[in-house]
């Protein structure tokens, strides 16, 4: 490995860093502060290394450092500093030992960065196991707590049936195409990409599909979100909707941007369909919730059903778009859960919908950032959701998707039912037990910084929206 | 500059009241109140002193132009321009604006420097639709109003004041969205065939493209415009919305926000889809008589007084619709006419409906009766106003709706005669409501409070204003003859 491959790897290499010292760490002495800061200062260098760093570098062929993996790879660990400073938060009052629960977020993230930047089956697998590995345990992590034990399971049941897929899909694909690289595996698809003679491949690329399909709760894959939400702690979950997600997706945009959706029409329609009926399905099975994590739950399998449209679309403008969505999804998100974060503790997690009521009488701020991420997701205007959607819409009509634009136009509407009753429930007069402490510092540094994000996306997008112009495959 | 500040002035006295939301109750109304008296005044100083050709674009002229970059990747711009519609109408907003906060200036309620922010954003998200020429900017304004008016709703507003805001928000924004599908599709036609991607209303005119597809579009818009308007049969939100929602809210939605639909198929729909606009005028004409129709029917019908006034103003504003579609010169007039007058004559009958909710404790017309000798300067208010909302000669919306009904005439004779229809049947619930309230056996026993000398003035200034209209329309006229002439040509 030559010297300008590991320079690429810096931001890769911080995050590893950081796991090794903060385990040796706690094999000398545990000190939550002491891994809480390491964890942190692994994500900012990881940070500034992505900065440093320009152009695309290729790494033996398994990765590589492109600014399409820079960006996604600042997404996750902006994401997931936000989920350890609200973690911090969250399990101060927690008796047991909480450093490994930071060294379980390294190297989820590290598992996310890998999976960014993977162009080969053997990174996409190791990336994916790492990530998925990390979160099982981060799932489970309060074991006194019989849900999040619950949650862990849940989570590993259909997660390592959805590996099984992976890896047997890839077999298929590797078989038919001869390769394991990404790009050409979609070169291969496009010369024998329909049916019959490519049925082989194309029963490979389902297969990945369906595997994909699994991690991003996308329908009909949908049916182990909402317990698992529940179940885990409001940080970890957060992370599993954020980090999880973007990870993933962004791996699934860069396989697909290789392959020609003309050239296997079938590919295109179970695509479609599965993009209709995670809107629908999402947007309806979110109605139906009172917890407000379940809630979010089943709204985000609508939100992935929505990115489906940059992913159908593709090349530059579908990377932007799939990007700019992202990007708001997560702070938005980050939101959302922080505030469940700061209301809730380790002995109790306040995450039903009653808890609110009343709340922007009671707690402006949490009720404010609370309110902006609703506003956010529901794509109202001067959110990052609402530019994110336009993109979304833009790419879509560009494209003339035009079933799938009707789609998202209809969920939305139907999103707006469950996103504003829990607006409408913060107004409530009634009065209701004024619960809670103080929102710790770190967990209201996060929030804050989120409702930054979201308004401040929403007004002002051009940095990000140059930012994103660039991201081609 | 001047649209900037026309914007963002109320905006400012709205951060300034919730900031100054702890120093106490004066200063939370004095900073919205003061800035908006400011925009008043720079709008009627461009008015009286601005060259109303300052700027051109095209066909159009204005007082004042101002482009800023936005989110140049995608072709969006700040792009605001002042001419003589947008200025009537912004003035329309700005004054209505100014009597909500003198409305509830005695009104105590819990969190008052959140509930004026959110009065100052409505007004800043209507003034934005008034003076936005780009489509991103206006559909972004359009969607803006909406956010603060729910918070009013579900954050003051009366006993079911959460499922109306809802179904409120829904409609606005469901129908908002086919809206941005259509405004993204347009973008997309006239980037493909002329490789400039703008959301600039200026460059889209004319994009070519087949008549079919213009059709397409044009309903895309009107979606939004009908809901919001709103015309019969879109107008389900309307009556639940209106009545829950807090006295102020009640009227910024019917004065103000009910235009903002108005002036957008004026702005936007006819100069980019004038053929597709003719070919929709008679569907326009039926939803603009049903509405006028059905608005007066089901006004009759009502016992609570602020839900009569909501179905008038359906009624009066089916008026503007088959106005403006009829597309001739007397026609279009009116139907600005009428659109202002009405902003003023409904804003006051809500202000009277409101006096006299504060005074008796409900709005039941059944309940009421007798109020003339008790409160005679709170019920000849109210009888005026009355007068008005049924045409009488002199105020502005009998100019206008007679001049609706002429220019009609030129254009379909049925739909002049169907919509005439209107003049009588708001002639039955007028005063039928004037008979319920003020005259017949006292209903109410013991004194009550008549209207100070402010609130005098008050409705007095209001109800002058609205005969101003219909005794010397001329200036009216004369602001906004020029774009309406650009309208009838075709783009």
């Amino acid at each position: 490995m030559s010297s300008t491959e590991l320079n690429a790897l810096l931001p890769l290499t911080a995050v590893g860093a950081a796991c090794l010292v903060a385990l040796a760490g706690v094999a000398v002495r545990r000190n939550v502060v002491f891994t809480f800061v390491v964890t942190i200062l692994g994500f900012a260098v990881s940070g500034a290394a992505l900065f440093a760093s320009s152009g695309a570098q290729s790494v033996g062929g398994l990765l590589v450092i492109d600014p399409y993996a820079r960006f996604f790879s600042a997404v996750l660990l902006a994401s997931n500093a936000g989920v350890a400073l609200l973690a911090f938060s969250y399990f101060r009052s927690y008796r047991e030992n909480r450093e490994e629960l930071f060294i379980l977020l390294l190297l989820e993230t590290l598992g996310g960065l890998v999976l960014v930047s993977a162009v080969h089956f053997a990174s996409f697998f190791l990336g994916l196991e790492l990530l998925s590995v990390s979160l099982y345990s981060l799932l489970a992590y309060v074991r006194t707590r019989k849900a999040s034990f619950e949650a862990g399971v849940k989570y590993f049941v259909p997660a390592a049936v959805a590996s099984a897929f992976l890896l047997f899909g890839m077999a298929l694909l590797y078989d038919a195409a001869g390769t394991m690289d990404l790009a050409g595996v979609g070169r291969s698809l496009a010369r024998a990409g329909s049916l019959p003679e490519g049925a082989v491949a194309i029963t490979g690329l389902v297969m990945v599909i369906v595997a994909i399909g699994f991690k991003l709760a996308l329908a009909p894959f949908h049916m182990w979100a909402a317990d698992v939400y529940q179940g885990a702690s409001a940080p970890i979950t957060a992370s599993l909707a954020s980090v999880s997600k973007v990870a993933v997706f962004a791996l699934f945009f860069r396989f697909f941007s290789g392959i020609d959706l003309r050239a296997s029409a079938l590919v295109g329609w179970i695509l479609t369909v599965v993009a209709i009926l995670s809107m629908l399905v999402g947007s309806w099975l979110a109605l139906r919730q009172r917890n407000v994590k379940r809630m979010l739950a089943y709204s985000s399998t609508a939100h992935l059903g929505y990115l489906m449209l940059p992913l159908l679309s593709g090349g530059r403008a579908g990377a932007a778009a799939a990007a700019f969505y992202l990007v708001a999804y997560s702070a938005a998100t980050i939101a959302l859960f922080g505030v469940i974060t700061a209301l809730s503790s380790v002995d109790r997690e306040r995450d039903d919908g009653a808890e609110l009521i009343g709340l922007a009488w009671r707690k402006p701020f949490l009720s404010a950032v609370f309110i902006a991420g609703l506003l956010s997701m529901a794509g109202i205007p001067l959110t990052a959701g609402f530019m994110g959607k336009f993109y979304l819409l833009t790419v879509g009509v560009g494209s003339s998707l035009w079933a799938l634009a009707a789609a998202l136009v209809l969920s939305s509407g139907i999103s707006l039912f469950y996103y504003l009753k829990l607006v409408a429930v913060q107004f409530s007069r009634q009065e209701a037990e004024p619960h809670g402490p103080r929102t710790p510092l770190a967990a209201g540094f996060a929030l804050a910084v989120a409702i930054v994000l979201v308004v401040g996306l929403g007004i002002y997008p051009g940095p990000l929206a140059n930012a994103i112009a660039s991201l081609a495959l | 500059m001047i649209p900037a500040i026309v914007l963002l002035a109320p905006l400012l006295g709205g951060v300034l009241a919730w900031i100054s939301g702890r120093a106490g109750r004066l200063w939370v109304r004095i900073w919205p109140l003061a800035l908006l008296v400011l925009d008043f005044a720079a709008l009627l100083a461009v008015w009286i002193g601005g060259n109303p050709d300052a700027f051109h674009e095209g066909a159009y002229s204005f007082y004042a132009d101002l482009i800023v970059p936005w989110i140049p990747q995608i072709g969006v711009s700040v792009h605001l321009v002042l001419d003589g519609l947008s200025l009537v109408l912004s003035l329309l907003a700005v004054f209505i604006g100014i009597v909500v906060i003198l409305v509830s200036w005695k009104r105590e309620r819990d969190h008052e420097g959140f509930f004026y922010f959110n009065i100052t954003l409505v007004l800043s998200g209507v003034l934005g639709t008034f003076l936005a020429v780009d489509l991103f900017l206006f559909f972004l304004f359009w969607e803006l109003m909406l956010v603060p008016t729910y918070f009013l709703i579900v954050g003051w507003g009366g006993e079911r004041r959460a499922p109306a805001g809802f179904k409120f928000f829904l409609f606005t924004q469901l129908s908002g969205l086919v809206m941005l599908l259509a405004i993204l599709a347009l973008y997309f036609i006239h980037g493909g065939s002329s490789g400039v991607y703008t959301f600039d209303l200026f460059g889209l005119i004319g994009t070519p493209m087949s008549s079919r597809t213009s059709f397409l579009l044009m309903l895309g818009f009107m979606a939004a415009f009908a809901v919001k308007l709103p015309a019969v049969p879109f107008h389900s939100w309307l009556p639940d919305a209106y009545v829950e929602a807090p006295l102020e809210a009640t009227i910024l939605l019917a004065a103000l926000l009910s235009k903002s639909a108005a002036y957008g198929i004026l702005r936007f729909v006819l100069p980019l889809f004038h053929d597709a606009a003719l070919a929709f005028a008679p569907v326009a004409y039926v939803l603009g008589v049903l509405s006028v129709v059905y608005g007066a029917v089901l006004a009759f019908a009502q016992t609570d007084l602020k839900r009569l006034i909501a179905y008038s103003s359906v009624s009066h504003l089916g008026f503007v619709l088959v106005g403006i579609f009829a597309l001739s010169p007397l026609a279009l007039q009116g139907s600005v006419l009428q659109m202002v007058s009405h902003g003023v004559a409904t804003g006051a009958l809500f202000v009277v409906a409101g006096f006299m909710e504060r005074r008796l404790g409900h709005r039941d017309l059944s309940r009421m009766g007798g109020l003339f000798p008790l409160v005679p300067r709170l019920a000849g208010a109210g009888v005026a106003l009355a007068l008005v909302a049924l045409g009488v000669p002199g105020s502005g919306n009998f100019i206008a709706e007679v001049l609706i009904v002429i220019g009609t005439f030129q254009a379909s004779p049925l739909f002049a005669v169907l919509v005439s229809s209107g003049l009588v049947f708001s002639v039955v619930y007028a005063l039928w409501m004037i008979q319920r309230a003020f005259h017949g056996r006292a209903a109410v026993s013991g004194s009550l409070r008549d209207l100070s000398a402010l609130e005098a003035a008050g409705a007095l200034v209001m109800i002058l204003v609205v005969f101003w209209l219909g005794l010397h329309p001329q200036p009216v006229f004369d602001a906004t003859s020029r774009f309406l002439q650009t309208l009838q040509g075709g783009a």
